[in-house]
């Protein structure tokens, strides 16, 4: 909403002194909140005066161009004297020729810088010295009618007086962000009513008008939609004068409030729209046909309306109809049949009172928000109507020549606002603030609620203050009356707390060992079209094409939520390596959104005057989708430490996370998209049903998946479960024995099948070498003579450790043999040489 | 020796041990000792002049040649020189062994501007920033609680007093979940966490929820349909827009240093009520002229709005299961993207959001 200060000060006292900036704070600390402070006029300066056309010759050039070579009184102070027998005043050349002699008109003298940096000099133009510039509204920034100069009302200036007042150049404008609950601010009338409030000036209602219908009804209206329409009230103003113009002031205060003026009669709905806050629309009344009913809309009916669109209409729309049918969505936008135009000389105003639902849901289904259904939605008083009746007809009839015909109409009747008991003190419980019962009391009356002082307080509110429903609700009203900035800053001391979480601690700890370990993370959004899927190669069954839909969507080509993180982490990837980072380890921790094999039932929309219960809430939970947290790695380049291949990396960094939650995680080979298939590793933990649960997985990409992405060639990558991991984190870890006594060290190199993987040979050690291994670790593989084709060596470095006593050279033994005769039991391996 | 201390009733006399041949075989050894240049040499010098066939080493044989009267004499000769000796080696040896060491070190000299920085990776200053805004209300006893980010409509809207017609439930805002009748949404703003913390937890409640939220904005330098919030929540008894005053204050000064004060203004939120904008006192310019006229942080308003916050709308406690009679509550919701650009300068919101590299190395991995 934009308020020309002039105008808020029309009806606000307010202190001579008060700069627009002071003005604006004081509202924002109310409630309203500052948008922009502009200054229409400040652009121009220098000498801007009248003058008054002392002679005028109008002369042909050989360009095909008429000027008119005018002498100008401009007042004495810049009046030169003339040449001849001519009086004082200044000689001009003007291109328009909508004036006279004995026009006053607007003069820019020498030194005037207008809007937009021209500066005006004396010059010499057409074969005369033009000694200032005869002005139009466009090149003074005051709309963008070029059609012509300026001319002025003769009663409304003397020559070389200051232009800028009659033509109301100079003001400055406020604009505030109205909030939902402060719709009487969409009003001048709201604006001044809280200005007033904040500087403690009296207050001038410009609703505060006499209303003297006279006798009988104006234009006949039924409402049959009671519930969309509480109050309809009709005026009648006949014998208008279509060629009257609006005046300047009107005009000028529409513009600054950022309408266009464009008739009289719609310019005086508009004004009284902005001035009261009550969107009124006028219909021609010599186009109406047969009584004005307000109902629903039937199937099949179809409106055009004033921007004209042709609107199909809904049946929940609220309708202006007559007997043609549809002439207006109620609330939001009239018809082009019934509109006032140019030629209207009988005008019926409407001033109704519509459900803020109603308005909305239609302007919302039409996608066709306008002044009036901004107003209607958020609220408006519902007892203006018949005083914004009548200042459109008293404007009318004052400028538009027009007499009011006697009669109103007056269908139905607002609700009165509820009573709201408040507890006297609950103000200064609420907010903190030492507030008394009576300030409390001031307080609410002064934003216009009526308070009877019994126990509890019983206040009603204004009928412009639809929001005000809940004792809550006054509270607010009473801080923001006293001020918002009187409440206190106490710290609130909190019983003893737990602490983080031990799921929040163990993802700190992941993403601290992470970037320890040379990951960078990156934060990505989870949306994922069906071609990315396809890119990872996963198969029509695979789960992970299972994914949520978003209905709404920013982009029709990732419509889904992701299911896994490996689209989002592999364009950061793509990204990075197109900016000249290909050697790069990332990470990427947040969630995927699981809806699991069947269709996930709706969410139920609950009550709000009670708790759920217990199976209502379980309702709304099986509605969603898992959400587990995921980690994903990508490690491309050189970016594996000391050369190691990047899949190496990417697994020993996935081995390394379960390690720092404690969770003993096993690996195997295992096939699966979007993996290299040879060069894939599936992490296990032991499970809380099965042996060997599935966390995740890591190792190459596919090469095919590399390319779709535009990532390096032998990217890996590498996802786990990470909440599936880290609920297997020891709670509480048992303090180790440490035993004193020497360890025993012994080697053992083993022969097996190329095929068989080196982390069986070592489970089937370990398994074989009992409670008194302590450490075992592959550290050489050696394939080539003598050991035989197609099979490989693996030496293991064993460490032997018993926790009550030395260990003999003969126990040592025994441990090694078992484990090696475990190890060939199990994968046949063969101890070596 | 002087003839005249001979002990006339002992006849041996044996060269090596009169005193002259002693100290003479010592001084011998000796200034060999200091001559040695190298521990090689000292080896060689040893060999000869502390060896078993050095002369001190065959004069102390001949002692038992003595007559017992003269033995000790000479004993003690023999043994002062040869501890001379292997003072000196000692010695020698010691400075010798610490030239070696110094030499060696000079040897291994090394460049030390050849060795680049480590490999270390770095967190996204939007996660390590949670963090520390979690720490700062632990340690004020909150605790930190999370909830989905896929949440049904009832909990995102309704339970928060948003009813079927506000505005921020249209498509324009709000992403759905398809079918749209299913009531399911990525939830627009943390406070769905609030109603869950409620529905499972008996007040007192002092919590913190940050985390990821979702508006249907296309990215620019100021939107993201992906950002962060932190929403607050304090539900006791005589909870009043005090504490929630001074609750900020104390966040807003952990954020952006101490001299940082807050400023209510009246807002409108439906779950809160009465509500308040919360603005920060601009902390580069402090809000002092001429410092606040050019200043780029605050663009010259000396205040920058940080978020909403406001009382508990007793409707959202009612919808919760909490007597509103018996208690009160605050709430607030600040931005985290937000609360990271002012803080650091970040002036375009992508660059949070992307993943560039760059953008997280610079952060290392606390903010």
């Amino acid at each position: 909403m934009r308020a020309p200060v002039s105008w808020i000060r029309a009806h606000a006292d307010l202190p001579e002194g008060q700069t627009p900036q002071q003005l604006a704070a004081r509202l924002t600390a109310l409630g309203l909140k500052l948008e922009a402070i502009t200054s229409p006029g400040a652009d121009l300066t220098g000498p801007l005066v009248v003058g008054r056309v002392l002679s005028l010759d109008r002369e042909e050039h050989t360009n095909g161009k008429t000027i008119s070579w005018c002498r100008v009184d401009v007042g004495p102070e810049h009046n030169l004297a003339a040449p001849s027998k001519d009086e004082p005043g200044r000689g001009i050349v003007c291109g328009a020729h909508n004036f006279g002699v004995g026009d006053l008109v607007v003069v820019a003298l020498p030194g005037v810088v207008l809007p937009g940096g021209l500066a005006i000099s004396a010059r010499k133009t057409y074969g005369h010295v033009s000694d200032g510039m005869i002005c139009s509204a466009a090149e003074l920034g005051l709309g963008d009618d070029h059609e012509g100069i300026i001319v002025l009302d003769a009663a409304e200036a003397e020559p070389g007086t200051d232009a800028a007042a009659p033509l109301l150049l100079r003001d400055d404008v406020i604009e505030f962000e109205i909030n939902p609950d402060r719709a009487y601010a969409l009003s001048v009338r709201g604006i001044a009513r809280d200005a007033a409030l904040g500087a403690g000036r009296p207050f001038r209602d410009p609703a505060d008008i006499a209303i003297e219908p006279g006798a009988g009804e104006s234009y006949p209206v039924r409402v049959d939609e009671v519930a969309g329409c509480d109050v309809f009230v009709t005026r009648s103003v006949t014998g208008l004068d279509p060629a009257a113009p609006t005046p300047r002031w009107l005009a000028r205060r529409l513009q600054l409030a950022g309408m266009r003026p464009i008739t009289l009669a719609v310019d005086v709905t508009n004004y009284v729209m902005l001035e009261l806050g009550q969107p009124i629309h006028g219909y021609d009344r010599d186009r109406l046909r047969g009584p004005v009913v307000v109902r629903s809309a039937r199937p099949g009916e179809t409106l055009r309306t004033l921007d004209g669109v042709e609107r199909r209409l809904d049946p929940e729309d609220l309708l202006i109809t007559d007997d043609r049918g549809p002439i207006g969505l109620a609330g939001v936008m009239g018809g082009q049949d019934t509109e006032i135009t140019a030629g209207s000389c009988a005008v019926v105003i409407e001033a109704a009172h519509f459900s803020p639902t109603t308005v909305a849901r239609t302007a919302r289904r039409h996608g066709l928000g306008s002044e009036a259904s901004k107003r209607f939605e958020r609220g408006v008083d519902p007892r203006l109507q018949r005083a914004a009746a009548q200042r459109v007809a008293d404007l009318l009839v004052r400028l538009g020549g027009g007499r009011i015909e006697a009669g109103e109409t007056i269908v139905g009747e607002p609700a009165a606002p509820a009573v709201i008991a408040l507890a006297a003190d609950l103000s200064a419980r609420v907010t903190g603030i030492a507030i008394g019962a009576s300030a409390a009391i001031a307080a609410l009356r002064a934003v216009g609620c009526t308070v009877e002082e019994s126990h509890p307080l019983q206040v009603t509110p204004p009928s412009w203050r639809m929001d005000l429903t809940d004792p809550y609700d006054l509270v607010e009203e009473v801080a923001r009356v006293v001020g918002y900035d009187s409440v206190p800053s106490v710290l609130p001391s909190a019983p003893p707390g737990r602490g983080l979480t031990a799921s929040q601690r163990l993802r700190r700890r992941v993403g601290r060992g992470l970037a320890g370990a040379g990951f960078t993370e990156v934060v990505a959004y989870p949306f994922v079209g069906g071609s990315d899927l396809d890119g990872l190669g996963l198969l029509g069954d695979d789960p992970r094409r299972r994914a949520v839909r978003v209905a709404n969507p920013l982009s029709e080509r990732e419509p889904l939520l992701h299911t896994t993180l490996a689209p989002a982490l592999l364009k950061v990837l793509a990204r990075n390596a197109g900016r000249g980072f290909d050697d790069s380890a990332l990470s990427l921790l947040t969630r995927v959104f699981l809806p699991g094999s069947g269709p996930l039932p709706p969410a139920p929309i609950l009550p709000v005057d009670r708790a759920p219960s217990a199976a209502e809430l379980g309702a709304l939970d099986a509605a969603l989708p898992d959400q587990p947290h995921h980690l994903a790695l990508v490690v491309s380049g050189q970016a594996g430490a000391d050369r190691t291949p990047a899949w190496s990396a990417a697994l020993a960094a996935v081995r390394d996370v379960a390690r720092l939650l404690g969770v003993p995680a096993g690996v195997a080979a295992d096939a699966r998209a979007p993996w290299h298939p040879g060069r894939c590793a599936r992490i296990t933990v032991d499970g809380i049903e099965a042996k060997d649960t599935v966390v995740g997985h890591a190792g190459e990409l596919h090469p095919r998946v590399c390319r779709h992405f535009g990532v390096p060639a032998r990217t890996a990558y590498a996802e786990v479960d990470l909440d599936a991991l880290a609920s297997r984190a020891p709670d509480v870890v048992p303090g180790p024995a440490i035993s004193a006594f020497p360890v025993a060290k012994t080697d053992l190199a083993l022969v097996v099948d190329e095929r068989v993987p080196a982390g069986a040979v070592e489970s089937a050690l370990r398994a074989g070498a009992g409670d008194l291994l302590e450490s075992i670790r592959l550290f050489d593989v050696y394939r080539g003579h003598p050991v035989p084709a197609a099979h490989k060596s693996l030496a293991f470095a064993l460490r032997v450790r018993a926790p009550d006593r030395t260990l003999t050279d003969d126990e040592v033994a025994v441990v090694r043999d078992t484990a090696a005769a475990a190890a060939r039991a199990a994968v046949g391996a063969e101890l070596r040489g | 020796m002087m003839p005249a201390h001979q002990p006339a009733y002992d006849p041996v006399e044996v060269a090596a041990l009169q005193p002259a041949a002693v100290d003479a075989a010592r001084d011998d050894a000796v200034s060999a000792i200091a001559a040695a240049g190298s521990l090689d040499e000292l080896k060689q010098v040893r060999l000869g002049h502390a060896g078993d066939r050095s002369p001190l080493a065959l004069a102390n044989r001949e002692i038992g040649a003595l007559p017992p009267q003269a033995r000790k004499d000479a004993g003690a000769r023999v043994g002062r020189a040869r501890a001379d000796v292997a003072a000196a080696l000692a010695a020698r040896s010691a400075e010798l062994e610490v030239a070696v060491e110094e030499q060696l070190l000079v040897d291994e000299v090394v460049d030390v501007t050849t060795v680049a920085a480590g490999s270390t990776g770095a967190r996204h200053p939007l996660t390590t920033l949670q963090e520390r805004i979690g720490d700062v209300f632990v340690a004020m006893g909150w605790e930190v609680v999370e909830g989905p980010e896929v949440e049904a409509e009832w909990l995102n809207f309704d339970a928060l007093n948003l009813g079927p017609d506000h505005p921020a439930r249209s498509m324009q805002d709000t992403f759905f979940l398809d079918p749209p009748e299913a009531h399911i949404v990525l939830r627009t703003q943390t406070s769905p966490v609030q109603v869950r913390t409620l529905l499972a937890r008996h007040p007192p409640v002092y919590v913190v929820a940050p985390g990821r939220v979702f508006r249907t904005d296309e990215p620019d330098a100021t939107h993201s349909p992906v950002f962060h919030q932190v929403e607050g929540l304090v539900v006791d008894r005589g909870i009043t827009m005090g504490h929630l005053k001074g609750s900020l204050d104390h966040f807003a000064r952990s954020m952006f240093g101490d001299h940082v004060d807050t400023r209510f203004r009246p807002s409108y939120f439906p779950f809160t009520e009465p509500s308040a904008e919360v603005d920060l006192r601009c902390f580069v310019c402090l809000g002092r002229t001429p410092a606040v006229e050019s200043c780029r942080t605050c663009k010259g308003e000396a205040w920058i709005e940080w978020g909403g916050c406001g009382v508990v709308n007793p409707r959202v406690l009612v919808a919760c299961g909490v007597d509103p009679d018996e208690f009160t509550g605050f709430a607030f919701g600040m931005g985290i993207d937000r609360t990271l650009m002012f803080r650091h300068g970040v002036s375009d919101m992508r660059d949070m959001a992307e993943g560039d590299v760059r953008f997280t190395r610079a952060f290392g991995v606390e903010v």
